[in-house]
């Protein structure tokens, strides 16, 4: 409760901000309109057109808002207007994404941690990997698989995958070896092996690091997902939404399809918070 | 010669640093017999704790020989021959007290039925018996390394190596936890070398004291002590106890004018 005032704070001031641009962004076209009407428009009569236009440079909050409840309470879920619709097929291929690339992102970690030759040569190709532009290579995987006859579901998730694996090495790779030089000789003398250090020590104390990774990577395959709908011919999905909007200029559309995005992404970031407190209180290393 | 459980001779460790070698330790000749309780005083860099990591084979000299219960000290730690006790507790977060001490039979490999008879073995030693549910959090820091204690003994080891254990705790508590380690020493009659920077703590627990020096690390002094191995905490009031502990102190202020 301690910080709803912060938050109220911001969150009016977002609107305030919103509704003054959506004012002096939509107001050109406004006047366009009136001046080929031939007639002039008074102040309150230019504010109150700028917020009702039905294709405006930026939709009023509450243009967005009647938007998404028209798209998602008053359509039917299996409509292919409906937003619940186009959100499930996104947060499908996120999830699966998003368990493939934590699965890859562990089990390279791991190679890392224990090999030394893995250590010196995957870890660069892991980063090199960041550094090309998904927009670029998104394509050409949805491309290449639908040569190989995989199409749907997959293709999106691996250039989820692609997104999300990055941070789960990085925090894995840093977890796994956030043992400390004590408790790695105390686990020499017992005489454990490396199976036994990684199970009994490593893995264990690598959990806080993992959820923060996580929420890190759910967020990007979110986008990874949302990408790898766009030059799909935007059937269906968000990111389908994104590039009908545009193509249509129903800014409107895009509007709360963005939004509906960016809510599911904090949704699933919060699942994964829930998940990591839980988790790391039962383990004793609450923060 | 039988009863020797660890024997250096002419034992040296040289690190190599960016600011030139550091003789760890230097020409180190030492005996420790089965049952003892010796422990190693002196000064920061003195070796005490690098010739404890030694027999423990977590360092490896660079010259001499070593053998710990007649073996090298990789064979003997392979052989699970002793329980090292570091200065922190190091006790697992995320496993309750009894969890902890089951860790190193669970990595041996020891049956299910027989770590639960040796955890509760232990604890009892330990005076913990009640505390195996607890989590590490919810003790005090004396009992947490009588926890950690209790784990250094739980797979039945010969020799104990203990790296001041008790150096991070409170004069009340670290009297009582000396108290109740000669106990503990009586009862199991195990082979402890014991690593300390405090006088008095060495004097009360010992039957040998190794009194070393720093630059380069070596062996000042070796001390038999004549005290009865009954104990009671006022012996340290005795004129034997004093005399000891002037002479190890002796020692130390020698090797440092050295």
């Amino acid at each position: 409760m301690r910080s709803f005032f912060p938050i109220l704070t911001v969150v009016s001031s977002i609107f305030v901000i919103w509704y003054l641009a959506a004012i002096a962004l939509n107001s050109t076209w406004a006047y366009d309109k009136a001046k080929r009407a031939d007639v002039t428009l008074t102040f309150s009569q230019m504010v109150a057109d700028t917020l009702a236009q039905k294709k405006p440079l930026l939709p009023a909050p509450h243009q967005v808002a009647k938007e998404i409840y028209k798209t998602t309470v008053l359509k039917k879920i299996t409509s292919k207007r409906s937003l619940i619709w186009h959100g499930w097929i996104t947060l499908s291929a996120t999830l699966l994404g998003f368990a493939m690339g934590t699965g890859l992102g562990i089990v390279l970690a791991v190679g890392i941690v224990h090999s030394r030759a893995m250590d010196m040569s995957v870890m660069p190709w892991v980063i090199t990997s960041q550094t090309i532009p998904i927009l670029a290579v998104a394509p050409m995987i949805i491309v290449v698989l639908n040569a190989v006859g995989v199409s749907g579901l997959l293709p999106k998730a691996v250039i989820s995958m692609y997104l999300s694996f990055f941070p789960v090495v990085v925090g894995m790779v840093k977890g796994l070896r956030s043992p400390d030089a004590m408790q790695m000789d105390q686990m020499r003398t017992w005489n454990t092996s490396r199976l036994g250090v990684f199970w009994s020590l490593r893995l264990p104390s690598s959990m806080p690091y993992l959820f923060t990774s996580l929420k890190i990577g759910v967020a990007a395959s979110l986008v990874g997902a949302i990408v790898g709908e766009m030059p799909t011919g935007a059937v269906a999905g968000l990111g389908a939404r994104l590039l009908a909007g545009s193509y249509y200029g129903q800014t409107i559309q895009i509007w709360s399809a963005l939004i509906c995005a960016a809510a599911l992404a904090a949704s699933l970031v919060a699942i994964i918070g829930v998940v990591q407190k839980v988790t790391l209180k039962r383990m004793g290393m609450a923060l | 010669m039988n009863n020797t459980i660890i024997s250096a001779k002419n034992l040296s460790l040289t690190f190599e640093t960016n600011d030139g070698p550091v003789h760890a330790l230097q020409d180190i000749n030492l005996d420790i017999h089965k049952g003892e309780f010796v422990s190693f005083i002196g000064p920061s860099g003195c070796g005490k704790t690098t010739f404890l990591r030694v027999m423990a084979d977590l360092e490896k000299p660079t010259g001499g020989e070593i053998s710990v219960n007649g073996v090298s000290p990789e064979e003997a730690r392979k052989s699970r021959a002793y329980g090292y006790v570091f200065q922190a507790a190091g006790l697992y977060p995320w496993r309750t007290i009894g969890g902890n001490i089951k860790l190193p039979l669970e990595i041996m490999g020891y049956s299910k039925a027989e770590q639960i008879e040796r955890v509760s073995n232990v604890l009892k030693l330990v005076e913990l018996d009640g505390f195996e549910k607890k989590f590490p959090w919810q003790l005090s820091g004396g009992m947490q390394q009588r926890a950690s204690i209790a784990r250094a003994l739980a797979f039945d080891a010969d020799i104990l190596l203990m790296d001041e254990p008790f150096g991070a705790l409170d004069e009340i508590v670290r009297d009582h936890l000396n108290e109740q380690l000669l106990d503990l020493w009586a009862k199991t009659h195990k082979t402890i070398a014991f690593v300390t920077h405090s006088i008095p703590e060495a004097v009360y627990l010992s039957t040998k004291i190794v009194v070393m020096s720093p630059r380069p690390g070596r062996i000042a002094d070796v001390i038999e002590s004549t005290l009865p191995s009954e104990r009671p905490l006022s012996i340290r009031d005795s004129a034997e106890f004093i005399e000891i502990a002037n002479r190890v102190r002796d020692g130390l202020r020698e090797g440092h004018n050295a």
